[in-house]
């Protein structure tokens, strides 16, 4: 099974009518995933690919009774549409957009305070659930349904993951990309519990990266709260301090947010570490061998 | 984005920061005639400091004092054109091109003022300490308790009772709080209203005369915001950047130079610092970080290639790309017309994944060109080391 998604949830894309939304669109519902409409404001009453356009999240929810919404919106309007389809009280928001201002994130992140939605990213490649519903831009075809819950705060790396895992045979219940930004909705810790409750979650694959303390904060609820196997991998182990490796939020500043720091807490919470990125699918099945066994 | 300190200053003197007097010098006279008009105004001495993008200045040989007009002509004379070396710089160091001569002031204590966006609060927290002229970082290894902090409602900005908080808190005295709450909240308006990502002033000093200043200021913006400050993007200066660096920000590609001599294009952070890691891990280093990101076509493919091979140090390169926005084919465009197009000689490893693979390497195959093509990870960081050992 999954968390957060799946084969009933009715998706409203928020910048349908541009390129990426388009052609994200129309890969999500071959997959299989209920694409119900898309808002692009003052395009309202048209149609774009067979789905109907509303010009705001409100009249969306209104007429299609979405309950998750994908946005492929320019930087600029990106946070403003987070906003609207949390007020248009959508369960579900997951944000692709990269290169939000931060202090339009801050915004967007206080307003969400109180109310009833889950945000995933910005920056991020979005949610699937294999097999039963995908919402983002990662290549479908790569996942294949099974035990592994996977997290990560990059959309390319996870791919990676699932790519080994599927190769090996071994699938995945969901795979969530948290997003490479310095301010996201979704973090670790709310991933992983999600994971620790599901029952169809064998085994959790979290993938950071250098910048903030994100990675420390989950080791602390892996080592205190998780009754499952966390594998993980920290992307950045050769990276310079002071430089912004592309992701905005992935920068070791003041000596602080180093890959060497985020693997010693892992490692302190029992977290099963991949050292190399191409040793993620092994060190997986040698952790779930390790449940099997217990 | 980063600026100067001059600059710095110029941004916040229009938000009502009090900063120093002073003008900016990039010749010994006009340094000399800065230095009149400062000791024309009433300065017992002026400070000459060396404009760079880069802090530890003041070891480095880059702030001296001078007490006469031709004293500043003699020290702006010899620091213009210096190669200027702080722990910042790393040993290359940076070339002084311009310098800031200012009114020296009669400090009494020397704090430290900060705004940056706490992550895990996710907003911005306004930071004081009177361990001033110290690197912050340091005084938050070591004492972190010297450090106060007030998170800010992005929706209500600095409030006046949370600076006076840290003002008495600074240890100002009474008739200094409400100048303080001023220079405070005024701070906090320049880094909300110019989309700042650190905002340091340090050493924020009080004077005996009770006055308080920014002696320093130390701006870095958010790049994702700057499409809205067109003016302060003019402030960028690409003499203190890599040119290499340079070139890829024309194209909207993330690069990094490195050390090592496996040149790598990678779409995506995350695999591209973990393509990073393994090279490492096979025995190689890499000359570089290359992001070509999400939304990459044909023309910024190529873009990046000859910013790869542009690097000397380059012996082989390493394509790594798994698809979700970029689709693999146009990747392999991009390669194989930047491929022709500058007739490449060193050893290409390809290793190709997701959406659209099967056009990418029809595409790559139809070229007749020869790339060295891996299937994982593994297999292509193997193969890339070997190939820039033998070339």
């Amino acid at each position: 099974m999954s968390i957060l998604v799946d084969k009933s949830t009715r998706v409203i894309v928020q910048g349908l009518t541009g390129r990426e939304g388009t052609f994200h669109a129309k890969a999500c519902a071959e997959y299989g995933t209920r694409i119900v409409g898309g808002v692009t404001p003052g395009k309202g009453g048209t149609t774009h690919e067979g789905w109907p356009i509303f010009n705001s999240m409100q009249e969306a929810v209104d007429k299609t009774g979405a309950d998750a919404s994908v946005i492929f919106v320019p930087p600029p309007y990106a946070a403003d549409a987070i906003m609207e389809a949390a007020d248009a009280e959508v369960e579900l928001i997951v944000c692709i957009t990269e290169g939000i201002p931060t202090l339009d994130m801050v915004r967007a992140w206080e307003f969400l305070q109180n109310r009833r939605s889950r945000l995933i990213g910005p920056n991020c490649p979005g949610i699937i659930s294999p097999g039963h519903c995908k919402i983002g831009i990662m290549p479908g075809r790569i996942h294949r349904e099974g035990p592994v819950g996977i997290v990560s705060r990059s959309g390319t790396l996870t791919y990676e993951a699932v790519y080994q895992l599927t190769t090996r045979g071994v699938g995945q219940s969901t795979a969530i990309g948290i997003g490479g930004d310095p301010i996201i909705g979704t973090n670790f810790v709310d991933a992983i519990d999600l994971f620790n409750r599901d029952p169809m979650t064998e085994a959790v694959v979290m993938i950071g990266e250098i910048g903030g303390n994100a990675e420390e904060t989950a080791a602390e609820y892996v080592k205190t709260h998780m009754r499952k196997p966390v594998v993980g991998f920290i992307a950045g182990q050769t990276a310079p301090p002071g430089r912004r490796m592309g992701h905005a939020g992935a920068i070791i500043s003041g000596g602080k947010g180093t890959a060497a720091e985020k693997i010693k807490a892992m490692e302190a919470a029992g977290i099963h570490i991949a050292r190399s990125p191409a040793d993620i699918g092994e060190t997986v099945i040698a952790a779930l061998g390790v449940t099997a066994r217990a | 984005m980063k600026i100067h300190e001059h600059q710095g200053k110029g941004i916040l003197k229009k938000y009502g920061v009090a900063v120093p007097r002073g003008e900016v010098a990039e010749t010994a006279d006009q340094a000399e005639a800065a230095s009149q008009h400062l000791f024309g105004a009433g300065a017992s001495a002026v400070v000459v400091k060396a404009q760079i993008h880069a802090g530890g200045r003041g070891k480095g040989g880059g702030v001296k004092v001078a007490k006469s007009v031709k004293e500043a002509g003699e020290i702006a004379a010899k620091m213009l054109g210096m190669k200027l070396v702080t722990h910042q710089t790393g040993a290359e160091g940076r070339i002084v091109r311009r310098l800031l001569i200012e009114e020296t002031l009669p400090i009494e204590k020397e704090l430290y003022l900060g705004v940056v966006i706490d992550r895990t609060e996710a907003r911005p927290v306004f930071m004081a300490s009177a361990a001033g002229g110290m690197e912050i970082e340091q005084v938050a290894a070591e004492n972190p308790a010297a450090i106060l902090k007030e998170y800010i409602d992005p929706g209500l900005g600095l409030e006046a009772f949370q600076a006076r908080k840290l003002a008495f808190a600074l240890g100002l005295k009474p008739q200094q709080i409400n100048s303080a709450v001023q220079f405070m909240t005024s701070l906090y308006k320049a880094f909300a209203e110019t989309d700042c990502s650190l905002l340091e002033i340090n050493p924020f000093v009080s004077c005996t005369d009770g006055r308080l200043f920014a002696l320093d200021a130390k701006i870095n913006f958010d790049d994702n915001a700057l499409f809205r400050h067109p003016d302060i993007r003019e402030l960028r200066d690409i003499s203190e950047e890599d040119p290499l660096e340079v070139e890829a920000s024309k194209y909207n590609l993330n690069y990094i130079k490195l050390d090592g001599n496996v040149g790598c294009m990678v779409n995506g952070a995350g695999l591209a610092m973990a393509t990073m890691d393994i090279i490492k891990y096979a025995g190689g280093m890499p000359a570089n970080f290359l992001d070509v990101g999400g939304g990459a076509n044909a023309e910024q493919v190529t873009h990046a290639f000859e910013i790869l091979l542009s690097d000397k140090n380059v012996k082989a390169v390493l394509i790594n790309i798994f698809g979700g926005i970029l689709r693999v084919d146009t990747l392999a465009k991009g390669v194989v017309e930047a491929a022709s197009k500058t007739h490449i000689q060193l050893p290409v490893v390809l290793r190709l994944e997701g959406t659209n693979v099967e056009a990418g390497r029809e595409i790559l195959k139809q070229s007749g060109l020869n790339f060295i093509v891996a299937n994982t990870m593994k297999d292509a960081a193997e193969k890339v080391v070997a190939a820039a050992r033998a070339s």
